[in-house]
């Protein structure tokens, strides 16, 4: 078969992406399917179908503050993040100004360090200051973490925004919060709703910094982690698992699907101006 | 000067003037704008680096911290075997990763580049999702997937294919490193991609025209052309995962243990502050001195085939 550009398309090139994908996919299918298996072991061949390690989710007390931990915890950082993104992308989209390329390699950072490095060192930070170990030092930890990826998310939102349309709403007698409210934030809103899923999807997932900066109050995935010891509660955990692998590939559909649809209004609106 | 009191006013005026011409710049608004961010990212992200650098030189002196500047820490970390073996094994592991990663990782972003054709973005998708879910789920995926009486060895053996399970899966190097090159798979596909896009095609075109054959077409207009790409998937995988605890953690077992199980000792246990951040500015210097060994000999071999 010969491509467009003359580059053959062999034959196991296709071949292999598909086991690329098996390879990619195998972890997170696996433990929907062995939460459904009526046994404690995970081996095969599988026991039987079962609803009871869901049903046991239920009456855990303990799981169910560590998922409420987690549901304030990924709010309060997918408000945090976004909103100090919004203004880093915006300034790096709409102006030019010197220390531009420092400021966004300062903000993209913790994209390009070992996790652990920013841990420790937000906790020394931390315990220096004489400030407990609570959710809200979780929070304030993962908001640097969730800002290379909001930050990501709303530069390509932004960048392809046609000014003249806000030039025109100023010169019309708007003021310039009134623009911002009526002409670019309806243009931006998806990738701003964008940027909130993925930052709480992080958030959410998140545990090298949470089981540092957490204290007595655990999210989900330290509450996991104190769970994994004992064997006869695998099954369990792979329950709860499997619900946040759903919830996460849920959230984070919807975020692609607003960030294609954002990409495609800039898009049109660039042709129609041009 | 009273006799100049006109020309003062004029400089005042003008400096006024400059001033109001500098706030209303792009360049004032642009800062003004950033500086929320800016800020929390210094406040949290600068300052406690600068912070573990400082503890790096400082020593622990039973519950108290000695401001005094010493190197003690450094040679700890450096010399003392069980840390040198600790940092030894994670800069290899990290490595092997990343070269693996991006080796097997550069078909899949040349397979979207060059014949996603309209689907681009939905190849794309398919390949992030799993790296959107839990790292710490996914971790533990692996450990029942190598287990003793995990899925793989209970599924070959009702196939028929061993009779006894293998116990060599989990609990070592080898296991660490399938866990990360899993983990970091998206993180090498996408700058990759991002670089085979930008080729322009007739390039490509060009080579083959002019007789090159597939492999050297590769080598000498693909590749190089990629390799910003190539270069930063390799700096995106191996400078965090040196650092990796979770995976050593729950897959590594004894022969897996990476340098962040003794850094976190330092801050649990061990609680001597300075030398877990002597330990952690080593890592990241040594790994960000191999990461640009690594680009500067990737740039070499390029030059060279061409």
């Amino acid at each position: 078969m010969s491509g467009r550009h003359g580059i053959r398309k062999s034959r196991w090139l296709p071949a292999y992406v598909t086991v690329y994908l098996g390879f990619l996919y195998l972890p997170i299918l696996l433990l929907p399917i062995f939460s459904f298996n009526d046994a404690a072991s995970t081996t095969f061949p599988l026991a039987g179908f079962t609803t009871k390690w869901y049903a046991s989710l239920w009456g855990n007390t303990a799981m169910l503050v560590a998922a409420r931990n987690s549901l304030i915890v990924g709010i309060c950082v997918s408000v945090l993040s976004t909103g100090l993104a919004i203004c880093a992308a915006r300034a790096v989209t709409r102006y030019k100004f010197r220390g531009q390329h420092a400021a966004t390699g300062l903000l993209m950072a913790p994209l390009f360090l070992p996790e652990i490095i920013v841990a420790v060192s937000l906790l020394m930070i931390v315990l220096q200051l004489g400030i407990e170990l609570s959710l809200a030092t979780v929070i304030l930890g993962q908001t640097v973490f969730c800002l290379p990826y909001a930050l990501s998310v709303l530069i390509s939102g932004f960048d392809g925004f046609d000014r003249s349309l806000e030039e025109a709403s100023l010169d019309l007698g708007e003021t310039a919060i009134g623009t911002f409210r009526r002409v670019t934030l309806p243009v931006v809103a998806p990738a701003i709703i964008s940027s909130l899923l993925v930052s709480f999807t992080i958030s959410l997932d998140e545990f090298i910094l949470a089981f540092f900066l957490s204290g007595t109050e655990p999210t989900l995935p330290v509450y996991i982690w104190g769970q994994l010891r004992f064997a006869a509660k695998l099954p369990g955990v792979l329950a709860l698992g499997s619900l946040m692998i759903a919830l996460s590939i849920i959230l984070i559909t919807i975020a692609e699907i607003l960030r294609r649809r954002a990409e495609n209004r800039l898009k049109a609106g660039a042709s129609v101006h041009g | 000067m009273v006799a100049l009191p006109g020309s003062i006013e004029t400089e005042n005026r003008r400096s006024v003037a400059g001033r109001r011409r500098w706030t209303s710049s792009d360049e004032a608004k642009g800062l003004t704008l950033i500086s929320p961010t800016l800020l929390y990212a210094l406040a949290l992200l600068f300052l406690p680096v600068l912070i573990v650098i400082a503890y790096s030189f400082w020593s622990q002196d039973y519950l108290t911290i000695d401001r005094s500047f010493t190197l003690e820490n450094y040679r700890i970390a450096l010399t003392e075997p069980i840390y040198r073996d600790l940092l030894w094994r994670s800069l290899t592991i990290s490595l092997a990763v990343s070269v693996i990663t991006v080796v097997f990782s550069y078909p899949v972003a040349w397979f979207i580049s060059f014949h996603g054709g309209v689907h681009k973005n939905l190849w794309l998708f398919l390949i992030t999702v799993p790296c959107w879910t839990s790292y710490l789920l996914r971790v533990m995926s692996w450990k029942v997937i190598l287990g003793y009486q995990g899925v793989l060895n209970t599924g070959l053996m009702s196939t028929g294919l061993i009779d006894k399970p293998v116990a060599s899966l989990l609990y070592n190097s080898n296991a660490v490193i399938i866990t990360l090159v899993h983990s970091w798979a998206a993180f090498a596909i996408l700058p990759i991609y991002v670089s085979l896009e930008k080729i322009d095609r007739s390039l490509i075109e060009a080579a083959h025209d002019l007789g090159d054959n597939k492999l050297w077409s590769f080598l000498r207009v693909t590749l190089p052309l990629s390799l910003p790409g190539v270069i930063s998937a390799f700096l995106i995988v191996m400078i965090p995962t040196v650092g990796d605890y979770v995976t050593p953690k729950l897959v590594g077992g004894k022969d897996g243990v990476m340098i962040a199980t003794a850094i976190q000792a330092q801050f649990g246990k061990g609680a001597n502050w300075p030398l877990g951040a002597a330990l952690s500015v080593t890592t990241m210097v040594i790994v960000s001195a191999m990461a640009g060994c690594m680009v500067l000999a990737l740039k070499l071999f390029v030059r060279r085939i061409k």
